[in-house]
Parts: C-alpha cells; sequence; structure tokens
C-alpha cells in the first residue's frame, strides 16, 4: 500500500533517524511512504489568531496534493502533525479561512479539508493494525518503556482526536506490540516546555525533570516520543534521569529493520 | 488605536468569548507555565472582558505560555484563555520593536543538537 507522505524540515535534518526508522519499518510492513513533492515547513506551530492566513498556506498545499493523490496525508513529526490537521479542519470547517486561503491559492478547485490527516501511530493502529505488526517481530523489545505524548498529538482533542487526552493508551498499546512493556506514569500527557526553552530555559528544565522522574519512579528504563523538539528538551534540558529515544526506532528494532 | 478598538481587535483575533467564562481557574489549575505566568490564563481572560489591555500587554506571560492546550482542553465553558494569551502577544510582537527574540541572541545558544523545529515555532511564537 502507498501513502503520500509529509516529512518536515527537521526529519530531513536532526531528527533523521526518526524518518530513517520509520521508512524502514514501513516497508517491513507493507506499506510504501511516498514522500509528497515540494512540501515546505508548515511552521512548526499552528497560529491561533483568526486572522493568521499566510501561515497556514504550506499545510493546504501538502493537503491538496494528498487530496490528488490517494486522500491521505501520513505525518510522523508531531508538530507536522498538529499543524496539518488544525489546518486541515479550519479548511473543513471554518468558511472564512476557507474562503481566504482558497483566494490565496487559486486552486483549480477549491481545497475545503477532504484530506484525512494520519499520524504514523494511527496508521500502525488502524491501516497495518497492531496484531499485525505483534506478528512480524522477530526482537520483541522485552523492557520496560514509558510513552511520552506530551501535548501536540492530543490537544486540541475536539480537533486532534487522536487518543484521550486525560489518560491516552495507544502508544502503550504499541509498546505492547512489540514486546516491551508499556510504562503508565502521570506526567505523560504534559508539556516539556516546546520553544519556550529558548527564552526560559529554567521553566522547560524543571517540565522535563519532572516527566522523567516520574516515569523512572514508575519503573520506566527509557521514554519513547514523536516529537523532535521534546526529544532536544528531554535529553538536553534535563538532568537525563532517562534515555529518551523516537518511538520508530524501538519499532525498527523489534521488526528487526534497525541496520536496514 | 483606541482602547476600544484594541479591546474588539484581541477578542476579535483570540476567537474565543471572554463573557462566557465562570471564573472557576480551572484553565489556571491546569496549566504547566502557572509559576511563570504574572497574569494567570483565567486572568487574561477577565482582564479581556473588563477591558485591562495595558496590563495584559506589558505582562511577561504571553513570554512563557507554551501553547500546551491544557487550558483550553480542561475548560467547562469552550473558552480558549490560551487564544487570548496569543492574541496579546501577537498583538505585542506586530507592533515595530516589539518581538520577543533577537536574531543576534540566537547562535549563543544553539548547540548541534538543536531542531529546527525549535528555531522555528520561537521565531513563529515571538517574532513578526
Ligand atoms: S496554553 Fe499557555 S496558558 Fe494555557 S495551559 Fe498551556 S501554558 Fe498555560
Ligand atoms: S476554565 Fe474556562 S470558565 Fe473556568 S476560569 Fe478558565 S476560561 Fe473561565
Amino acid at each position: 500500500m502507498k501513502i503520500c507522505y509529509y516529512p518536515g524540515c527537521t526529519l530531513k535534518t536532526k531528527a533523521k533517524e526518526l524518518d530513517r526508522y520509520a521508512r524502514a519499518s514501513a516497508a517491513a510492513l507493507g506499506v510504501e511512504m511516498e514522500e509528497i513533492e515540494n512540501w515546505q515547513c508548515c511552521g512548526a506551530v499552528y497560529p491561533m489568531a483568526r486572522d493568521e492566513i499566510a501561515t497556514k498556506l504550506s499545510a493546504v498545499r501538502a493537503l491538496d496534493y494528498a487530496k490528488a493523490h490517494g486522500g491521505k496525508l501520513l505525518t510522523l513529526c508531531s508538530a507536522c502533525h498538529n499543524v496539518i490537521k488544525r489546518t486541515n479542519d479550519d479548511m473543513a470547517n471554518d468558511a472564512d479561512i476557507r474562503a481566504r486561503a482558497n483566494n490565496y491559492l487559486k486552486l483549480e478547485t477549491p481545497y475545503s479539508g477532504e484530506t484525512k490527516v494520519v499520524h504514523y501511530i494511527e496508521m500502525l493502529k488502524n491501516i497495518v493494525g497492531f496484531d499485525n505488526i505483534a506478528k512480524k517481530v522477530v526482537k520483541p523489545l522485552n523492557r520496560k518503556v514509558g510513552a511520552y505524548y506530551g501535548c501536540l498529538l492530543l490537544r486540541p482533542n475536539k480537533v486532534m482526536a487522536f487518543d484521550n487526552p486525560e489518560n491516552p493508551t495507544v502508544i502503550e498499546e504499541f509498546i505492547r506490540a512489540i514486546g516491551g512493556t508499556p510504562v503508565a506514569y502521570p506526567f505523560r500527557n504534559e508539556c516539556c516546555g516546546a520553544y519556550v526553552s529558548l527564552k526560559n530555559k529554567d521553566l522547560t528544565k524543571r517540565r522535563c525533570n519532572m516527566i522523567l522522574e516520574s516515569a523512572k519512579e514508575k519503573g520506566a528504563e527509557e521514554i519513547v516520543t514523536a516529537c523532535p523538539l521534546c526529544l532536544y528538551n528531554l535529553q538536553k534540558n534535563s538532568d537525563n534521569a532517562l534515555p529518551v529515544v523516537y518511538f520508530t526506532e524501538l519499532l525498527a528494532e523489534a521488526l528487526g529493520v534497525k541496520n536496514d | 488605536m483606541t482602547k476600544q478598538n484594541q479591546i474588539e481587535n484581541i477578542t476579535r483575533l483570540s476567537g474565543t468569548d471572554p463573557k462566557k467564562c465562570m471564573k472557576c481557574g480551572k484553565c489556571s489549575g491546569r496549566c504547566p507555565a502557572y509559576k511563570d505566568m504574572d497574569i494567570k490564563p483565567h486572568q487574561f481572560v477577565m482582564y479581556l472582558e473588563k477591558g485591562k489591555i495595558e496590563k495584559l500587554l506589558a505582562s511577561k506571560a504571553i513570554w512563557n505560555c507554551l501553547s500546551c492546550m491544557e487550558c483550553v482542553e480542561r475548560c467547562p465553558r469552550g473558552v480558549a484563555p490560551a487564544g487570548v494569551v496569543e492574541a496579546v502577544r501577537d498583538t505585542v510582537k506586530r507592533a515595530i520593536g516589539g518581538n520577543g527574540i533577537k536574531a543576534e541572541d540566537i547562535p549563543p545558544i544553539v548547540d548541534e543538537f538543536i531542531p529546527q523545529q525549535l528555531l522555528v515555532s520561537a521565531y513563529r511564537k515571538y517574532n513578526k
């Protein structure tokens, strides 16, 4: 099966592993990730102000491309997913933003939110199936892993509809499917400090230490994330209570394709 | 811009109706940046409703809000305190000299691991 894929700027630079392990694992699971043409950076944060249109156009362009190429757009970075999915919701449900964005783009057929935005984890769960993944595991993890969801996959839930934002379980199900033991801990859906680490490092550090210590206390041996900024903050703006890796790395390891 | 214009503009940008707030404080109770917010999320909504615009525009909280959407998720009245914070920050940064980060401050804090995502998101949030 082929699916349009939006990698985003960081997955081409500092988060190459997130992308590489995702592609190798998808191939092993029979999914071909087809990078879309001429994608542009999504802007990394969803612009909330009602008059922001230009900052949403790169997301709309990617969505419109996917509309004509299978109707689904696969995302991997949590931030790209958040920006593209929320922009898509605007295009589907907000007549004012839709009209103004289409005025800019002058597409042959106006875009109205037709594309379905799918995060890689959702692809694993709903398209491949965790049970099918479990059957393809050659090297079960056999260790205790804490899922770190952060903010971007979960909130606002009304739009993201990823999982229960207060008590998510899908990444725990994923960890179980690849032979690991998921460890639930209270701060797994709390913010790492995000972009504020550039202006107020101390705030980020307090957040990250709290998250890592909470996971450690519950017995986790490592933490997985889908977000390059969460990974950076948890690794570089903390006292490193636990190692942090991308979830795709563990998937590739379990599927035996880590070195492909 | 008159003060009334400014109130209307920030309300419009925020996409939220401050009158719907019932002042329960749940948004602030959940805010992970609470300690660093000189004006708390529920106060952003309240000050906007009461027209205390000068206080909002002078707040440090606009630079510490994480856009984590916890306040939006928890509000039982469908208010978006984060939308108000962003509308105030946008109003401040869109003025001449209003940017929150200076380009020359970036190189010294960039290490070899810093993801593009951090620089892009900080620039988008803090600068026009
Ligand atoms: S979005 Fe900002 S104000 Fe709202 S809970 Fe998060 S940090 Fe606090
Ligand atoms: S949670 Fe909602 S209703 Fe309660 S104080 Fe905050 S904005 Fe007002």
